[in-house]
């Protein structure tokens, strides 16, 4: 039962085929046995044991919610009452939030369980989950002696899916986060429109980019996910008061006459002979489907990459301010004055990246460089936004991989930063532009490890990502994982 | 002291000043958080207010219609589009480790304020007013070792108004502040209490040769009253006339004033100026207004101190020390036009005068002697009226009239009973006082005598005499003109 993906498990829970607290039971002796994958920073057995009673009582009353009894393991990021939330960092290993976040708060309404907190790097940054205080995750696709990176920042939201130690997860998208790991561990993975889901409660990260979303093991999965999580929240300004609709019923749907746009600019040097055919399987699709593929420009896309490194931090370094041992978290000890207290407790609270992000984000904005750097990267941000605009002018829907490689082995990742943030080069755009993006897992490289195709859609045509991701996902016929090795 | 003469030549004195008005609201203007004062430490704390990891700030606007009102009293532009920005630093009452303020798109662009100077009227022009939030308060005098913060001000609602340097002296500093004060108070969007810290100021201060640009400018924070604004200014002034006068220069700096030397000291030198890496805040949109929003506030908008005074001074002749005490709250205003209406239709220029004179001199020393404010309810502006009418149409003399008044406060009843029930009505009669008159004159014949042969002053004597046997009643007049006929056909 730990391999049906969410649909089936709701129709089977549902059907009474097993309980939620069978099934929580079963994903809470996978995760035990499976610690080696490091996919969770803490584990909620407890809760999540009394979640299912609750839930399976519901559903044998007849009342149960769109998720009910569903085990889901939620990225850490997302502050959960009563339940210690770290951000994959020393800064809050002790924090346990008063409050629930919107997002979560929504999937508890819905009747899901959480079973534990998923491992991510640290603030969210990073593209390999190698920065989290709380150690690495595995990526469960890992062969052999090779262990291979899951992605980032939702390294352990995806590997705890891919691992089928959870139905599904909750993840968070600032530069790919959501879609890179999905991409990485064979999964979907799907960013909605920035604005479509609330931040209220997700330990902020980059404030005008971060988006939730769910990691899943189907479109549909995904697509179920979406509506449960979507919507306005008065607590958070930037989330839009848009219709929500039914995107599980765009499962399935035609995709003939559509024009589904090939951005050139996503041909890089350097992009793998697996990636490009990847691409190329994904056009046949979409092709054989009924659209119409069309070459569509991009001309912005190289500056994407290097302006998201900007903004990113800028936001970051006055987001990650208010850490400072002063009303919860960690304080160093020892401090003889306030400065001081400052200098250690953020020393040795934060990680040597989240260090880097704040430095060149403090940077960019100083006086001197502002014009330079943070200013210019705004300007820039609306000629890629107008990129997609007049893209979206000729096409329904982009087509292009999620990453421009599969998943890396531990100690083959990139040693410099720069060649580890080209992880988000495919990934960063629809952040910048504020728009939906999905990752769908189209084959296996020549080394056994997963590769994923993307669709970039306008903002909140979250239902055509549904529609169109459904079409990749039933022509590709890709593996789900049968069991972890070793 | 509008230029500062010296051996060498003149200086001129150049002061623009930062006003940090708190809005008048119930909660926070980011968060939902009570306002109140004077609550235990860390009572009105929301999650945002402490920056818990992941909250959001969500505008009050509420907030922003005061900022609106306040741009339109000050005869400011409503701008219809501004923004929010983060001002970063770090200091551990300021919980988020930035500021949400406004830095280059304020809500309000321009307005002034008119004072009144020894030479006329002038216009105090305004650069601009932003909402911002406050920070929270750091303690150091509660442990030996610690500090200790309470964020009950953390996120509360300011305007800070920022002057063009238009001012010369610390008198035109100190009018400005009070008609402020007095505007913003009429407005009803700060209550401009400086003890409790809700109207602050931070002022520039630079001296210049009236012929060349100006010069360097020394911030002065951490001023509390006006009183104490004037004397860190005349510091100021003479501290930069001695340095440049020597030949030195003026270091581009922030002093703070220290009230128990009535000296400023550094706080920070240029070189340790802040970089605040002003950001636009990505946690709001830009804040967005519509005309009918702005056009509906303008229609809340009283009439304010200046106009009321010009207003009393024309249409009721009041002096301008009379119109100008009574228009600076509008409570005392309110008060005095609703005692006014116990008269005729048409304003009766005496009665307003009589009305205006009493309530500066008799209620207001009668308020101040208790400490009570014009809204105490102990003598409601119409029973004030009445009794200023009873005066006015001789029922009652203004001697007696104190003593009403005084029967008044302490029993609230209605003038015309207390004249009536304690048989104070005024004796006008002609004849009861001309016999009353003739008594004294009889008793005291020496007297007249000595009045006859030139000692004037008698006068006072006998018409004292006389208002002694009459319990004070007679109308004075009457006595008066009575008491020059008697004499000089005795």
């Amino acid at each position: 039962m730990h391999r049906l993906s969410l649909f089936d498990t709701k129709k089977a829970l549902l059907e009474r085929k097993f309980s939620s607290v069978e099934l929580t039971q079963c994903f809470l002796e996978r995760m035990e046995k499976h610690r080696d994958l490091n996919a969770f920073i803490t584990v909620c057995a407890d809760e999540a044991l009394e979640a299912a009673r609750q839930s399976d009582i519901k559903i044998s009353a007849g009342s149960a919610g769109e998720l009910e009894g569903i085990p889901l393991a939620i990225k850490d990021l997302f502050l959960t009452k009563g339940i210690r939330t770290t951000a994959g960092s020393k800064m809050l290993h002790n924090f346990v939030p008063p409050y629930e976040s919107t997002v979560t708060r929504k999937l508890l309404d819905a009747g899901a369980v959480f079973l534990g907190k998923a491992n991510m790097d640290e603030f969210a940054m990073g593209s390999a989950n190698i920065t989290s205080y709380y150690g690495r995750v595995i990526n469960p696709w890992s062969c052999g002696n090779k262990k291979l990176v899951p992605g980032g920042s939702s390294g352990g939201s995806a590997a705890a899916v891919a691992g089928h130690l959870c139905v599904a997860a909750t993840a968070s998208d600032t530069g790919g986060s959501i879609r890179q790991p999905a991409a990485f561990c064979g999964l979907v993975g799907l960013k909605p429109t920035y604005g479509r889901c609330s931040r209220y409660g997700m330990v902020a990260f980059a404030s005008s980019l971060d988006q939730a979303g769910p990691i899943a093991k189907t479109v549909k999965d995904a697509a179920i996910f979406l509506r449960v999580i979507s919507g306005y929240d008065p607590k958070d300004s930037t989330s839009a008061p848009e219709p929500i609709a039914d995107f599980e019923s765009f499962a399935g749907k035609s995709i003939a006459g559509m024009k589904i746009g090939i951005p050139r600019e996503y041909s890089i040097d350097g992009m793998s002979n697996d990636v490009s055919d990847a691409w190329q399987f994904g056009i046949d699709i979409m092709r054989n489907a009924g659209a119409e593929i069309v070459d569509v420009s991009l001309p912005h896309t190289k500056h994407a990459l290097p302006t998201y490194y900007i903004i990113s931090p800028a936001e970051a370094s006055a987001n990650l301010a208010r850490y400072d041992g002063v009303r919860y978290g960690f304080r160093a000890e020892g401090a003889k004055s306030l400065n001081e207290m400052y200098k250690k407790t953020r020393q040795e609270g934060f990680g040597a990246e989240v260090k880097r992000r704040i430095l060149v984000g403090t940077y960019v904005l100083s006086a001197g460089y502002y014009d330079a750097y943070y200013l210019k990267a705004l300007k820039v941000r609306e000629l890629i936004k107008k990129d997609f605009a007049d893209a979206f002018g000729r096409v329904d829907m982009l087509l292009m991989p999620t990453t421009p490689h599969g998943a890396f082995a531990f100690g083959e990742e990139p040693d410099d930063p720069v060649s580890m943030y080209l992880n988000d080069i495919f990934t960063v755009t629809a952040n910048m532009a504020e728009l939906p993006g999905i990752s769908v897992p189209i084959c296996l490289d020549n080394l056994h490890r997963p590769l994923g195709l993307q669709l970039m859609a306008p903002k909140f045509r979250e239902d055509l990502l549904i529609q169109g991701g459904y079409i990749l996902e039933q022509s590709a016929n890709f593996p789900i994982l049968d069991e972890i090795e070793g | 002291m509008q230029y500062v003469q010296t051996s060498s030549g003149v200086w001129e004195v150049v002061i623009g000043l930062e006003v940090h008005a708190q809005v008048i609201s119930e909660s926070k203007l980011f968060s939902s958080a009570s306002t109140k004062f004077g609550v235990g430490p860390n009572e009105n704390v929301s999650f945002v207010d402490a920056a818990l990891p992941g909250v959001l700030p969500v505008a009050n606007s509420f907030c922003i219609d005061q900022a609106i009102k306040t741009g339109l009293g000050l005869n400011g532009n409503i701008n219809l589009v501004s923004r929010f920005d983060r001002k970063n630093y770090f200091y551990a009452d300021l919980p988020q480790g930035y500021q949400i303020s406004q830095y280059d798109h304020p809500i309000i662009s321009g307005g002034y304020v008119e004072i009144e100077t020894k030479d006329g009227l002038k216009k105090i022009n305004l650069e601009r007013i932003h909402l911002e939030q406050d920070a929270g308060k750091s303690m150091h005098d509660q442990h030996p070792t610690q500090s200790y913060i309470d964020l009950n001000r953390s996120g509360i609602a300011l305007m800070e108004i920022v002057t063009k340097p238009d001012m010369r002296n610390a008198a035109e500093v100190s009018a400005f502040l009070h008609q402020l004060r007095s505007i913003l108070r009429y407005l009803k969007t700060c209550d401009g209490n400086m003890d409790e810290g809700s109207m602050r100021a931070d002022v520039n201060v630079s001296l210049h040769r009236p012929e060349d640009p100006f010069g360097t400018r020394v911030e002065i924070k951490n001023v509390n009253s006006i009183k104490f604004m004037m004397s860190a200014i005349d510091f100021e002034v003479n501290r930069q006339v001695e340095i440049l006068e020597s030949g030195g220069i003026i270091d581009q700096e922030t002093r703070l004033f220290d009230a128990a030397s009535g000296k400023t000291f550094v706080m920070r030198s240029k070189e340790d100026a802040q970089d605040y890496r002003y950001f636009p805040e990505p946690d709001l949109p830009p804040l967005v207004l519509q005309q009918s929003r702005v056009d509906a506030i303008r229609a809340t908008i009283p009439e304010l101190p200046m106009a009321k005074v010009r207003r009393f001074q024309q249409n009721f002749g009041l002096s301008h020390y009379d119109a100008s005490t009574i228009a600076s709250e509008a409570e005392i205003a309110n008060f005095y036009e609703e005692a006014l209406a116990v008269g005729s239709m048409n304003v009766d220029r005496d009665f307003a005068k009589l009305l205006a004179n009493w309530l500066v001199v008799e209620l207001f020393s009668l308020l101040n002697k208790e400490g009570l404010s014009i809204c105490s309810g102990k003598v409601s502006a119409e029973n004030f009226g009445k009794l200023v009418m009873l005066i006015k149409t001789n029922v009652i003399s203004g001697k007696i009239a104190k003593e009403v008044l005084a029967m008044m406060w302490e029993t609230g009843k209605l003038p015309a009973d207390i004249v009536k029930e304690q048989g104070l009505k005024q004796i006008t009669s002609t004849d009861t006082i001309e016999s009353a008159l003739r008594e004294v004159l009889a008793e005291n014949a020496d007297k007249v005598a000595e009045y006859k042969s030139g000692k004037d002053k008698l006068f006072g004597f006998f018409v004292g005499q006389a208002m002694k046997k009459m319990q004070g009643k007679a109308n004075p007049q009457v006595l008066n003109d009575v008491l020059k006929r008697l004499l000089l056909s005795e």
